[in-house]
């Protein structure tokens, strides 16, 4: 059982359905997996950003973007480079376009980079600034799509383009505000990779009421979130008693349910995501 | 018309049909005969709380005010009396200052704006654009403006300073202070001190050498200036291994406090450069980290304190001194009082500089503690590990307030924040940056968001498990808190406490509140919507107070309901 120690599933969040449909290989499935992945980490050459070019790219980011965006990538109001968030680039092609083109009404300049070093640089911003993190692998995206919809049991919880539960954040425009290498390392390892505004919470209100969901938003005085029946909820936290918050994310590794190549395939579909 | 100095000249009673045009006329004279402000009324500026002449109120930098109208139990009646809505993006630092009824305050990137500080209608603005040269760390900011006389002094972001007709925004000179081209650049509110307009300079991420410098304040010239990086000769040059002094940073971009009875100017001073490679400028590299004595006529350094020697964590002091005359541990004591952010609160006595006492507010694990000279005992982490506080520290420029009614000094402190850096080799090129390495903070998912310069969206992403903010107030005379209120998000609130012991702040999360100033109890608050990284102000026109505060966007003076 994956879910949060101390918090109940969502009923309508079916983990254990889906444990049940893999139950007893799941953790050789899931050594092998990981010991494969962690081996193509350094031979990889063949994906779309290499060891080398990411390396390269933190070399030219901190000579030539650093004094604008930077050391972190996020000093340029609306762009968030470790976040893969940028203004209007979508692909990599737009953020060639972007670099060579420059803003001019921003106060950016344009860079002429030689393909090889803009590939490196690409390499460097879509790897979410790790520098020394893992090769992304990308497979198929219409397979991933169909993981997604079948066999991975996405929906049961996520939701993408109108379809699946909102319980789990929806995904449809995952690609645009994660990087690929961040998506990756969600489906490999969730807790790891669950953003901390997500995690489950567990409400005790000063009437009596219980209320599970997900953390939408929080402050000094309120809480925002979703609940188990999808509801949007705000509190004042004068009307709590108690709040818990699950440190684990209720979601399975990916490596329980699907092959290394499967999880490539959901990575380039996911990563293609980008909303409306 | 003679200068007021215990309330607002009286405002006649007109009849309702020429109020409008009888009433401007009458403003317009209050204001056109009263705006003179000689430095004799700044030096007196706590005797006439309804105005704010100076940059943290008193030259003392208390951001105490004697307004007693807003207190804990009419803090129910306070509501929004009018907004000015800035309409350039990025975050809103400015001071304002407010004269008889004029309020002047700067928006982004170098606009001076002549308020109505009773209706928020606008007399002019003066707008002066930067040279596209012109580079800064951390945004456009600009901390507002000065007064002398008729006059407003600007600091601009391309290293200029600006003298202001205050009744007509025009400029009378305009004169360069650093080489925009180097990266030196203005974002501080210039301090008056007698006859003299005296400033700093930012670019401790450019490789500058910094300086304090004063003009005269008719003619712009130079009178003096202190580079906070001695040169070859001059004493703690040695502090500087080979010609690391040339590019050693120790910038100032927050504005200074005086004491007129020993006539110091007391300067924080900001990070060495390269800022996170300390291996690149083996020494102390005084005077960074630092604060400094200067005499207010010759710019003469008399005594100098420093926090961080040989930093790479980028901790400047460029927190505002705070000066008290406070009993220290049964001494009459001329102190300063300032939360570093480095995580140590310190003592000084201000006559000598002299350490008195010491004591980290938040968890502190570059140095193990001070010594009896409050010299750190470093312990640098191994690579890759977590340094508490991090990068943006403890605390930062935000200005703290000292209410001598209660004896507690208050600032914004972020807690629970670490940072890892990482050291590599800067190489310099005059205006390009000059880092010497990088930072991440310590986050519970690599990718996670993390607080940085400004509140990045209306969702906290990044949560309280990667820092939280916190007021505090420390008791002097031992370092520790007495209280703490403590928030969700961290702070770049500044303070204000007034002689009703109300002390008022705001946050990223767009709450401003007010807080009983001897228990921290929360008293009242309203969301604004806009991250307050700045601290409040008040003042009084026609014999009702306001307060005036900064969220996002918006400039907004509350008032209590008739």
């Amino acid at each position: 059982m994956t879910c949060v120690p101390d918090l109940k599933c969502s009923a309508s969040c079916r983990y254990k359905d889906l444990m049940r449909s893999c139950s007893g290989l799941v953790l050789a499935f899931a050594v092998l997996v990981a010991l494969g992945v962690a081996s193509r980490a350094h031979a990889a050459q063949d994906h779309a950003y290499t060891s080398e070019n990411i390396q390269a790219g933190a070399g030219i980011y901190a000579a030539r973007c650093a004094g604008c965006h930077g050391p972190n990538g996020d000093t340029v109001a609306g762009v968030d480079f470790r976040r893969g968030v940028f203004k209007r680039a979508v692909t990599d092609d737009d953020l060639v376009k972007s670099i060579t083109a420059g803003t001019a009404g921003a106060g950016m300049p344009s860079f002429n980079f030689p393909p090889a070093e803009m590939t490196k640089l690409i390499s460097y911003l879509r790897a979410g600034f790790d520098a020394a993190g893992p090769p992304v692998r990308f497979g198929d995206k219409a397979r991933g799509q169909a993981l997604v919809e079948g066999k991975g049991r996405c929906l049961t919880c996520h939701r993408v383009n109108g379809r699946g539960l909102r319980t789990a954040p929806d995904l449809s425009d995952i690609g645009a505000l994660r990087s690929p290498s961040t998506i990756q390392r969600s489906l490999l390892d969730p807790t790891a990779g669950m953003m901390p505004i997500n995690r489950p919470v567990r409400l005790v209100l000063k009437n009596g009421q219980t209320l599970r969901g997900r953390r939408l938003n929080e402050d000094t005085f309120t809480i925002q979130l979703i609940d188990e029946e999808e509801r949007l909820v705000s509190l004042s936290k004068t009307e709590i008693r108690e709040i818990e918050l699950g440190k684990s994310s209720p979601m399975p590794p990916a490596t329980k349910t699907l092959s290394e190549d499967e999880i490539a395939d959901v990575v380039a579909y996911l990563a293609s995501l980008r909303g409306l | 018309m003679v200068r007021p100095t215990e309330g607002e000249a009286p405002r006649p009673i007109v009849g309702r049909t020429a109020r409008l045009w009888v009433t401007a006329v009458l403003l317009g004279a209050v204001v056109t005969l009263s705006a003179q402000v000689p430095y004799d009324r700044i030096l007196r500026a706590s005797a006439e709380p309804q105005n704010w002449l100076t940059y943290n109120g008193t030259y003392d930098s208390q951001r105490y005010s004697g307004l007693k109208q807003i207190t804990p139990s009419t803090l129910s009646r306070l509501e929004l009396k009018w907004v000015v809505q800035n309409q350039v993006f990025g975050a809103w630092q400015s001071n304002p200052l407010v004269v008889d009824g004029m309020m002047y305050v700067t928006q982004r990137p170098n606009d001076v704006m002549a308020i109505d500080a009773k209706t928020g209608r606008l007399f002019w603005l003066y707008r002066h654009i930067p040279s596209p040269d012109a580079k800064v760390c951390c945004g456009a900011n600009n901390r507002g403006v000065g007064m002398l006389g008729d006059i407003l002094y600007l600091g601009t972001l391309d290293a200029r300073l600006i003298a202001i007709d205050a009744r007509s925004g025009k400029a009378l000179w305009n004169v360069e202070v650093g080489d925009v081209k180097s990266g030196y650049s203005i974002t501080l509110a210039p301090l008056i001190v007698k006859d003299k307009v005296i400033v700093g300079v930012g670019g401790g991420e450019f490789g500058i050498r910094g300086y304090v410098v004063a003009y005269d304040a008719k003619t712009g010239k130079e009178a003096w200036r202190f580079y906070t990086v001695p040169g070859p000769g001059e004493p703690g040059h040695d502090t500087w291994a080979g010609d690391s002094w040339k590019t050693g940073g120790a910038s100032v971009w927050v504005t200074g406090s005086y004491d007129p009875a020993l006539n110091l100017t007391y300067w924080g001073i900001g990070n060495p450069g390269p800022d996170w490679n300390p291996a690149q400028r083996m020494g102390d590299n005084l005077y960074s980290d630092s604060v400094i004595a200067l005499d207010a006529d010759t710019g003469t350094l008399r005594w100098h304190f420093q926090f961080t020697p040989n930093d790479g964590y980028d901790y400047d002091a460029t927190q505002v001194p705070i000066l008290a005359d406070l009993d220290f541990k049964g001494t009459p004591t001329k102190a300063m009082l300032l939360a570093n952010r480095n995580g140590f609160f310190y003592v000084l006595d201000r006559v000598t500089g002299r350490f008195l006492l010491g004591e980290p507010f938040v968890k502190v694990n570059w140095a193990s503690g001070l010594d009896e000279k409050g010299r750190p005992i470093p312990t640098p982490q191994p690579p890759g590990s977590p340094t508490w506080p991090g990068n943006q520290g403890g605390t930062n420029w935000y200005p703290p307030a000292f209410s001598p009614r209660t004896g507690l000094f208050y600032f914004s402190a972020w807690e629970d924040y670490a940072t890892i850096y990482r050291r590599e080799t800067a190489t310099y090129e005059p205006g390009k940056p000059f880092y010497g390495g990088g930072f991440t903070v310590l986050a519970p998912n690599p990718a996670a968001p993390t607080p940085s310069i400004g509140r990045k969206g209306p969702i906290n992403t990044w949560t309280s498990e990667v820092g939280r903010g916190t007021v505090m107030a420390i008791d002097p005379s031992t370092g520790r808190s007495k209280w703490k209120f403590e928030q969700f998000d961290v702070t770049d609130g500044g303070m204000l406490v007034t002689a009703s012991d109300v002390l008022l702040t705001g946050g990223r999360e767009g709450y401003f509140f007010a807080l009983d100033a001897r228990t921290g109890a929360l008293l009242w608050k309203i969301n604004l919507g806009g991250q307050i990284v700045m601290a409040p102000i008040t003042f009084q026109v026609d014999g009702k107070q306001y307060v005036s505060v900064i969220a996002g966007h918006t400039l907004m003076t509350f008032g209590l309901r008739d």
